[in-house]
């Protein structure tokens, strides 16, 4: 579980997050929403410590990251996986050696079982054995998507980060995309934190939502309480498209 | 810098990145000073003898001065300007790339410490193969000034030979060595700076690199004149 107690963090003047308080659970997907500019990109990477924060707390199951001497966040970072809105995959790489990366780096396994371990990885999401020797340039970018997340759990992380996954995929592989994410969430038992503003990926995955409008946590709770919350900046940044105005009103 | 020179995380993966390093940076940067210094061998040959012409001169006149200048100045300094270029610009858009694409923050996410993995693997190497390149430049440099002897009528190879072994100083081909190492400390660190300091877009890759090796080819020139007045003073 990562708690995050009345955090504040400004940019010259520019106070971006306002006393946010929030709870991530673990073996939950948890959304962090919000319109462009809202603070929820800083509000992520001041979690994942990408930011120093002005006040407040950030724990990691009780150990406070602000409070932490940086060689210290290196090693709790050993517990995070991250899914980068591009994928960050190493070019220089190949698939299955970007997966094995952080094997290589931080486990003391053999390299066989290394492998097998990256092999396990890229199975579990749904990889094709034909691609594990291509670059990440050769490979779409949903198949990139893939393993990036085959990379973010190779080490078996505690915490799972996910900046807009979905980012320009179309929407049948964001689907696929999500589901996965969710389907690893609950198999492995991690705390799941997912940026998005996909509405798509809300309704679908969306089992702890925080939303943030200008820099202040304005509503939390689950897709299935978002149908009925009285939320004016809730209700217009989700209800925005004709599509969720009809599927609000099938709801209520 | 103090992350830089930090001990590896895995020493297993510093030696992985070590020779691609060397290879990337010192064997590709051969047919470029193999041509360079050719060249510049043997127009140094023909414009010193067109313009030393003169009875009074010694016939080694010629070769004298083109070893010494290869030696001294051109092998090092000037090599290393070109270097700037070359090696300069490919590690700051590299490192640049990675910290746009945001493959720098995977590697922080990670734990790992980014700044050592990427960059002490290309200074060891560079500053490692330098050396060779720089006595390999020397070796062709002195090669070309050969091939005008053999190949014009300007002046016999007899004479340019004997120029070459006249009045021959060791030290300064020691001076050339130390002087080409803290050169490729300069391009090396400078370019990783620029490149692991980018921010923004496509753009701004271009701008670190070329920040990289405008701000490296000044360093060298300055670290050239302090070089100088402490070893050949």
């Amino acid at each position: 579980m990562i708690e995050v107690k009345n955090v504040d963090k400004s940019f010259d003047g520019n106070h971006v997050l306002k006393n946010v308080s929030a709870v991530f659970e673990t073996g939950k997907t948890n959304m962090i929403i919000g319109a462009s500019g809202s603070g929820k990109t800083v509000l992520m990477k001041s979690v994942i410590g990408l930011h120093r924060i002005d006040n407040g707390r950030i724990e990691y199951d009780g150990r406070n990251l602000p409070d932490m001497r940086m060689s210290d966040i290196r090693i709790l970072r050993r517990e995070v996986g991250m899914l980068f809105q591009g994928s960050a995959l190493f070019d220089s790489l190949s698939v299955l050696e970007n997966v094995m990366y952080p094997l290589e780096m931080f486990s003391s396994t053999t390299k066989d079982e290394m492998e097998a371990r990256a092999i396990f990885c890229l199975k579990h999401v749904s990889l094709d054995e034909k691609s594990y020797g291509l670059a990440p340039s050769e490979i779409s970018g949903g198949m990139q998507k893939r393993v990036a997340i085959a990379r973010a759990i190779a080490l078996q992380p505690k915490y799972l980060f996910c900046d807009e996954p979905n980012s320009g995929l179309d929407p049948k592989t964001s689907l696929i995309i999500d589901q996965l994410i969710h389907e690893i969430t609950h198999e492995f038992g991690m705390t799941t934190i997912i940026n998005s503003h996909d509405m798509n990926s809300v309704m679908e995955i969306g089992e702890n939502i925080i939303f943030i409008e200008k820099g202040e946590k304005a509503w939390q709770g689950n897709k299935d309480d978002i149908f009925h919350v009285d939320n004016k900046a809730l209700n217009d940044f989700v209800f925005a498209s004709q599509l969720f105005k009809q599927v609000r009103q099938a709801n209520q | 810098m103090k992350r830089v020179f930090a001990k590896p995380d895995r020493w297993k993966m510093f030696f992985r990145q070590f020779p691609k390093e060397l290879e990337k940076l010192g064997l590709q940067s051969l047919p470029i000073v193999a041509i360079i210094s050719i060249f510049i061998g043997f127009i140094m040959t023909m414009q010193t003898k067109l313009n030393t012409a003169n009875p009074l001169l010694p016939v080694y006149t010629t070769g004298l001065v083109t070893r010494d200048t290869l030696l001294l100045e051109f092998s090092s300094t000037i090599l290393c300007l070109i270097l700037a270029g070359k090696v300069g610009s490919n590690i700051a858009s590299e490192i640049g790339t990675m910290r746009i694409t945001e493959q720098i923050d995977a590697l922080e996410i990670m734990g790992v410490n980014s700044a050592n993995y990427l960059i002490l693997p290309k200074i060891a190497a560079f500053i490692i193969m330098m050396p060779f390149l720089v006595v390999f430049s020397m070796a062709l440099g002195i090669f070309g000034g050969y091939f005008v002897g053999v190949l014009t009528s300007i002046m016999t190879t007899g004479d340019y030979l004997t120029g070459i072994q006249y009045a021959f100083v060791p030290f300064y081909v020691f001076y050339s060595l130390m002087k080409s190492m803290i050169f490729a400390f300069i391009i090396s660190s400078v370019a990783a700076y620029y490149g692991y300091y980018a921010y923004g877009g496509a753009l701004d890759v271009g701008k670190a690199s070329t920040n990289a090796v405008v701000n490296g080819s000044v360093l060298i020139l300055f670290f050239n004149i302090l070089v100088t007045k402490i070893m050949l003073n």
